[in-house]
């Protein structure tokens, strides 16, 4: 189905486990963990190799701990930089 | 000699801030020293580019001196009672966050809307705090025209130097009055005194400088406080100010400051007259107050009148200072008047010499 | 779709590690310092400070801009900005940031601020800059509740909304309407740029930052006050999940503070 591959890192240490990233993604990619973090917080983690690299759920994380990649076709430098955020934002709606 | 002109207070005050480098100017008009904002506005800007701003209150007049100073810019305002009154919160903050300004009391009767006439009442409020937490300024109070100007290019100097805000508090009769007044020169613009601290855009070659008074940590807090005292007893030891008249010979002291210590030299002279030693110590920095002239002067002595147009402040300092080792008595008006010279000697012979 | 994209499909890629710094597409930016954020978990705030951080990375503008933080949830904005900030007395933020701008005008001066410091005790302070045309950006974040202080009514609490101070809802009545500032302020000949966003889900997230990289904009073009009000969240004092605390932003406050432009500048009409 995703005609692009993505992936994430998170910051567990960071995570609040507020869920927003939960509901923010489109492709039910990620979920809480059973286990807590330092803070005693619930931290998000990856349940499916879905991710699209779509960033909604790094744009919704209050902690900014969330890093996301995303691995495209041949004009790599279109999105290799933070600054075209803006320009992928058509990703949203697939 | 630097330029001679005939000026009123309020003036020469503003005509010294354009001299002095000051760079910003924020105020709100009120009786008796709306020259100053009217003076510079019609001045400073072509002479020095200095920025004058007429504030939508007070309030805002302090926070946005809060913003300029902490930007690294020679900042001040000016007003009277009720407004400093107003400005009170901004100051606590300014001193807790240790930015250089300059603020101008140009005293008027109180309490509450009180009197557009002179007073003294604002001691206690200039030289204790005035707003909440432990803070000091340091209190210039200009008893001539000429100190109006002269000590507006010094408090910015002692602003600089220990970053701390400076009061000019004068009266509404200095404000008012004119008189012959020796301009300094041009200064350059905002002082010589780098201020590596100032939020003016973080480079990369140093971290970011936060201005701040929040210390939400206890013991952060109280090593701020522990540092802003070590700095009032710095300048406690160093920055006192005092004049003293015909005090060599003196068994009687008057004492008395700003315009009250213009009227106390007639009344020495008066009494001199009379046969009577007396003689005059003019505190010109309230804060710090001259203790140690006081303490030293109170064995020699056989009592000091402490005069003042309000119910009675400073002389609660020169108690102190004397430490009970003379007389310390007490004469004052209020309300906006100004005593006479013989009313005060009538009450120094009532009190003193005959014993009522 | 976008192109890019299409052809991707072509690519064999699937087995490669994407993780690698070719395919970074975001990153908490380098402006936002390392400190944990004291924000309850899924709070607005976090949101709205990391769009500010991202656009002074992404404009490069670290060395011009100078922010002031308010008395209330963000008074410790300063911690997790990395740039030049001074702490305002509750209220005064813009006053504060006027005495910035006059004395440093090639500066780009904004000031973060809530619902209480903006539009109760600083509604003076608020207006006035605004109707001067300072420029400088007001960052208004409206929560329509007192956050730091624990949950009391805010000028911006909808009617009948419970906090701990209208216990049984917002009575109008006796105290007085939401006051909506921003509708306000977009009346006044000196703001240039006045819009009202949200943070409730990436897609208000990504309006949200392009109105911060405009008004940054019309700030190095001197243009005059740039006013953004950002509708957002208090999960703990409305005492729901952060998600369920989006929804009632989505549900209650936005049909209330309606999102997008209120006042656009005259030459992007067309």
């Amino acid at each position: 189905m995703a005609k692009v591959k993505g992936d994430i890192v998170v910051d567990i240490e960071k995570c609040k486990g507020c869920e927003l990233c939960v509901v923010a993604c489109p492709q039910g990619t990620i979920a809480l963990s059973d286990k807590i973090n330092k803070k005693g917080y619930h931290y998000m983690v990856k349940i499916k190799d879905n991710c699209t690299g779509c960033e909604n759920c790094a744009l919704v994380c209050p902690d900014a701990v969330i890093t996301v990649y995303r691995k495209s076709g041949k004009k790599k430098e279109k999105v290799a930089t933070i600054s075209n955020v803006q320009k992928d934002m058509t990703l949203e709606v697939n | 000699m630097g330029e001679l002109r005939l000026m009123k207070g309020n003036e020469a005050l503003a005509e010294a801030a354009i001299r002095a480098g000051c760079d910003a100017y924020f105020g709100y008009p009120i009786t008796p020293q709306s020259e100053v904002l009217e003076y510079l506005s019609r001045e400073a800007s072509n002479r020095t580019g200095m920025i004058v701003l007429q504030a939508e209150s007070e309030v805002a007049s302090i926070n946005m001196i809060y913003g300029a100073a902490g930007a690294g810019k020679r900042a001040m305002t000016s007003s009277s009672s009720p407004g400093i009154s107003l400005m009170q919160e901004g100051i606590s903050y300014i001193a807790a966050a240790e930015l250089p300004c300059l603020i101008v009391n140009v005293n008027r009767g109180g309490p509450g809307l009180g009197t557009i006439q002179p007073s003294q009442g604002d001691y206690f409020q200039a030289t204790k705090g005035g707003g909440h937490g432990d803070y000091k300024l340091i209190v210039l109070a200009p008893s001539s025209v000429q100190e109006m100007a002269d000590f507006v290019r010094l408090g910015f100097d002692l602003a600089d130097k220990y970053r701390n805000p400076v009061m000019i508090l004068a009266d509404g009769a200095i404000g008012q009055m004119m008189e012959k007044v020796e301009l300094f020169e041009q200064q350059p613009k905002g002082g010589t005194i780098p201020k590596p601290w100032a939020t003016t855009g973080k480079t990369k070659d140093r971290e970011r400088n936060i201005i701040t008074s929040l210390h939400i940590d206890p013991r952060e807090m109280e090593k701020i406080n522990l540092r802003l005292q070590a700095k009032y007893k710095e300048i406690q030891e160093k920055e006192v100010r005092y004049e003293t008249f015909k005090v060599e010979d003196a068994e009687y002291i008057l004492t008395a400051f700003g315009l009250g210590a213009r009227i106390c030299k007639k009344v020495v002279e008066l009494g001199r007259e009379k046969g009577y030693k007396i003689g005059l110590i003019r505190p010109i920095t309230l804060f710090p107050f001259p203790s140690k002239i006081f303490k030293e002067i109170s064995t020699k002595v056989k009592g000091i009148l402490d005069v003042e147009m309000n119910a009675g402040q400073m002389v609660e300092d020169v108690r102190l200072s004397v430490e009970g080792k003379t007389k310390v008595e007490f004469y004052g008006r209020m309300g906006g008047i100004i005593p006479t010279p013989e009313e005060i000697l009538d009450y120094f012979e009532k009190i003193f010499l005959k014993g009522e | 779709m976008d192109e890019s994209i299409v052809r991707t499909e072509e690519q064999e890629f699937l087995e490669e590690d994407i993780c690698v710094a070719e395919n970074l597409v975001y990153k908490k930016p380098k402006t936002l310092t390392d400190i944990d954020l004291h924000y309850c978990p899924g709070c607005g705030h976090g949101v709205v400070h990391r769009l500010l951080m991202e656009v002074v990375e992404e404009m490069d503008i670290q060395d011009k801009v100078i922010g002031v933080a308010p008395v209330g949830c963000a008074v410790f904005a300063y911690n997790y900005m990395d740039i030049d900030m001074q702490e305002a007395a509750h209220g005064r933020a813009t006053a504060v940031a006027t005495g910035i701008i006059r004395v440093l005008p090639d500066k780009l001066v904004f000031t973060y601020q809530g619902d209480g410091d903006l539009a109760a005790i600083g509604t003076a302070e608020t207006l006035h800059t605004c109707n001067r045309g300072e420029n400088i950006l007001i960052v208004f974040i409206n929560n329509a509740v007192y956050g730091m202080t624990s949950g009391q009514m805010a000028p911006t609490t909808l009617p009948g909304m419970v906090t701990t101070t209208s216990p049984f809802g917002r009575d109008v009545k006796t105290m007085g309407y939401p006051l909506k500032m921003t509708d306000l302020v977009a009346q006044l000949p000196g703001t240039y740029y006045v819009t009202r966003q949200a943070v409730n889900n990436a897609s208000n997230v990504r309006k949200t930052k392009k109105a911060i990289q405009k008004s940054f904009q019309y700030l190095q073009q001197k243009k005059g006050t740039c006013f953004i009000e950002v509708v957002s969240n208090c999960p703990s004092n409305w005492k729901m999940t952060p998600v369920e605390a989006n929804k009632f932003v989505e549900e209650k406050l936005i049909p209330f503070y309606p999102l997008g432009d209120l006042k656009v500048p005259k030459e992007e009409l067309k």
